[in-house]
């Protein structure tokens, strides 16, 4: 998001928006997080509860839990259980058999059971996810970038101003000329949310789910209060990531996907004017 | 641009698609596993770099523990000879100490019993993602391997273990860094009572730092090697060999 050459960016030219660094770690991690949130929904599956505290295994109690029973598939979340056959927990795989794992195969890296393949592919993919997340990071604030463009400045998360923002949004009205060069505060909080918050917790989280980082670091899986709420937590910003996934594709789509992947591609972006939203 | 949003839909349907078909194949390809194989390396190093040697797994009180400890793999070798040492209450069962050491030796229940004991409560950690916390109660393997004395050529120490998985005896191994580390033990107590058999009487190995899986259960012998190659599958453990599990199970 570099607007500095376009101190008086006219409708319909093309401007210089996102910086090298931006566009490589955004692909990078559109391959990463991909194979990092397919995997981890394996993991998942070898045992598909979760729980709070130190312990958690089947006889203790269960704050979410996914199982298959002889024709229905279920998710229970504390006292909601919802019936999810077809999709979670009694799916058919693609050569027609009925199968009771929880995430069915069209979600998960690799799409048969393995627990050790998606190990394999989570635990190197994570080396990359967390070597792009420290470099893309560092170069932001030398930069600049994070506390000029992703920070919401000062007033921004005032709460007219906030509700000016969530109202634009819901009507669904994009910003033209200058203002489309700078990210909204909603768009602010969604990106400095997942880059200052999700992934490091994603990635501490990890690290506590292993018991040799636990006896090096025995302050971590503590920081989580336990190493099964890590676990639990773990899972919650995972769904949070795919979340915000989803709304920033919804976002593409509906604010022009050709000038929004164009400027994340070459970096360049057509200013839109007004009453246009496609380019 | 109907159309255009059609063709971006189309085309991201079909890239995921490609994308999961692709994944799959990868992961059938032998060199792009050993390529994600190549991370199990950098991680133990790493783990090894930040880790110190003796940094203990965190122990636990007794209200900390769980109420239930399942168990998980074989709950019962089922053999007849394993069943006829389970009636006798294990009185002639043998911990056969062997391989690249100086002194092989054979011990007894009642001997190893005899030996210094550390009780531990511990929190064991499934590689499928559960953990329950439970108190041990066993001879720490540094006191065996002294007696033993390993011969310099000794890297690895594996327990060969009385359970099968079809026609593939159960067994693990790890290296000295873990097999000499304080809180190793071969556990024959559980929960402030023997050792029960669907968690591995008599003996069973605790190795705090390393998942369920390394923690080999009915052990009969223990071998001091200088490579893995040789034994079983090769790949030091019966998972590692049969399901392609990670040797190192630190994380």
């Amino acid at each position: 998001m570099a607007g500095d050459k376009a101190d008086d960016p006219v409708a319909g030219t093309l401007v210089r928006r996102h910086r090298l660094a931006t566009r490589i770690w955004h692909w990078f991690n559109a391959v990463t997080v991909f194979v990092m949130l397919m995997s981890g929904l394996m993991i998942f599956n070898a045992h598909p509860r979760l729980y709070w505290g130190q312990y958690g295994a089947n006889s203790d109690p269960a704050w979410l839990e996914i199982r298959g029973t002889q024709r229905q598939g279920f998710l229970r979340v504390g006292n909601v259980q919802v019936e999810t056959t077809g999709v979670l927990g009694y799916w058919r795989d693609a050569d027609g058999r009925i199968q009771r794992r929880a995430f069915p195969g069209w979600a998960t890296i690799p799409s048969r059971y393995s627990l050790s393949g998606a190990r394999r592919w989570h635990l190197a993919f994570a080396w990359l996810l967390a070597a792009g997340l420290i470099a893309f990071a560092a170069s932001s604030l030398a930069n600049r970038h994070l506390q000029r463009d992703l920070l919401p400045g000062r007033g921004e998360l005032g709460p007219r101003h906030l509700w000016r923002d969530i109202a634009d949004h819901a009507r669904l009205r994009y910003p033209t000329g200058e203002k489309a060069l700078h990210y909204s505060t909603l768009q602010k909080l969604a990106y400095s949310g997942v880059i200052i918050f999700l992934l490091p917790i994603l990635i501490l989280t990890g690290l506590t789910m292993s018991p040799g980082m636990d006896a090096a670091w025995p302050w971590l899986v503590d920081l989580f209060g336990g190493r099964q709420s890590a676990r639990s937590i773990h899972f919650i910003a995972a769904a949070l990531t795919a979340l915000f996934i989803l709304v920033h594709l919804v976002q593409l789509i509906l604010s022009g996907p050709f000038n929004g992947l164009r400027s994340m591609i070459t970096g360049r972006y057509r200013v839109p004017g007004p009453k246009e939203v496609d380019a | 641009m109907i159309s255009r949003r059609k063709l971006i839909g189309t085309l991201g349907l079909g890239a995921s698609g490609l994308i999961l078909s692709g994944c799959d194949r990868l992961d059938r390809s032998a060199s792009f596993r050993g390529l994600l194989r190549s991370a199990e390396g950098l991680t133990m190093r790493a783990q090894r770099l930040v880790t110190d040697r003796i940094a203990l797994a965190r122990e636990f009180s007794e209200a900390d523990m769980s109420p239930v400890f399942r168990s998980n793999g074989t709950a019962n070798p089922g053999t007849e000879a394993y069943a006829a040492h389970a009636a006798a209450g294990f009185r002639d069962w043998r911990l056969r100490i062997d391989g690249a050491v100086r002194r092989p030796m054979e011990l007894s229940m009642a001997q190893i019993r005899a030996m210094p004991a550390r009780t531990q409560i511990t929190r064991h950690d499934c590689v499928e993602g559960w953990s329950a916390i439970g108190k041990w109660h066993g001879v720490p393997l540094k006191l065996l391997i002294d007696a033993a004395g390993l011969h310099d050529s000794a890297r690895y120490i594996v327990f060969h273990c009385a359970d099968r998985f079809g026609d593939r005896p159960y067994y693990e191994s790890i290296d000295l860094v873990d097999a000499l580390h304080p809180q190793t033990i071969l556990a024959w107590g559980m929960n402030d009572a023997l050792l029960p058999i669907p968690n591995g009487a008599p003996l069973r190995l605790r190795v705090e730092r390393q998942l369920g899986y390394k923690h080999a259960k009915y052990v009969e012998r223990i071998e001091a090697v200088a490579d893995l190659a040789a034994l079983h599958g090769g790949k030091g453990g019966y998972w590692e060999d049969v399901a392609d599990y990670e040797w190192n199970a630190g994380i």
